[in-house]
């Protein structure tokens, strides 16, 4: 028999803008990293138990974009788009992520890192999240720190209060 | 709306730990009761700056004081932790949610031939 995980993500705020969520599964990292690329796994759990996947587009490739579309359940749709940019297969992956149903959008990218460690068949997932956006930039000003980190928790909570 | 009362509480917690040099003070008040003095000895920083922080941290009710004599003293208010306990812990559920269907998808890969 197979020991899943159940209800065991942890997530932390490491500093003001980064998130680090950690998670571990009862799967080997080659399956584990297949689920976050390809389009056919990603359609069957992103939208986890509140709404179905719509789309799901994947360039696997440095400089090669994706973009996953869910619809929650209530009908309203929840979009996000970004860039690959490190692919070790089996291993890590490293893109940009914007949440379309914000304001400036594009500006206020986020930064994702996922590290797939395996040890005895079971794999941790470490998922960190860097947020940038233009008022980050602008760091020598307090209150543009803060009010970055605002932009990108409100974004955030909007999408976990939603699905 | 009752989540627009509770987004407006929400940021301002969050507002007030985004400052390192706030959230330095909660570290250090999570010890204990520290008086101003105290809280400018550890952090190294002037008297001035730790006292606009503590008044940040006060108005969102992070902070608690009270007096004792001619002193103020200041301590950790818990309660006002939990908008951002709150929010971790949904965003923890919501992430937690899909990870358990993907346990599913990856059970069934694994008894694919």
């Amino acid at each position: 028999m197979t020991t899943t995980t159940r209800g065991s993500a942890v997530v932390t705020l490491p500093a003001d803008d980064q998130i680090l969520i950690v998670r571990e599964f009862a799967a080997p990292a080659a399956a584990v990293f297949r689920a976050w690329t390809e389009p056919e796994l990603v359609k069957r759990w992103w939208a986890g138990t509140k709404g179905h996947v719509t789309s799901v587009d994947v360039d696997l490739r440095v400089g090669g974009t994706w973009r996953w579309v869910m619809e929650a359940t209530g009908g309203f749709e929840v979009a996000f788009h970004g860039e690959y940019r490190e692919i070790v297969p089996g291993e890590r992956l490293v893109f940009t992520e914007v949440f379309e149903g914000i304001p400036d959008a594009d500006a206020a990218y986020a930064v994702t890192s996922l590290d797939f460690t395996e040890v005895d068949g079971r794999t941790t997932l470490s998922m960190h999240v860097l947020h940038q956006t233009r008022a980050h930039r602008d760091m020598h000003v307090e209150s543009g720190m803060e009010e970055g980190m605002q932009t990108s928790l409100d974004a955030l909570e909007d999408v976990a209060v939603a699905l | 709306m009752d989540r627009m009362a509770r987004a407006a509480t929400t940021t301002d917690a969050f507002n007030a730990v985004a400052e390192p040099r706030r959230r330095e003070i909660l570290e250090v008040l999570a010890q204990g009761e520290r008086a101003v003095g105290d809280l400018t000895e550890a952090l190294g920083i002037a008297q001035p700056q730790v006292s606009k922080h503590l008044k940040v941290l006060h108005e969102v009710g992070l902070v608690a004081v009270r007096e004792d004599g001619r002193r103020r003293l200041y301590r950790l208010n818990g309660r006002g932790l939990r908008p951002i306990h709150d929010w971790v812990a949904r965003f923890e559920r919501h992430w937690e949610d899909r990870f358990g269907v993907l346990d599913a998808v990856l059970e069934e890969l694994q008894e694919e031939p």
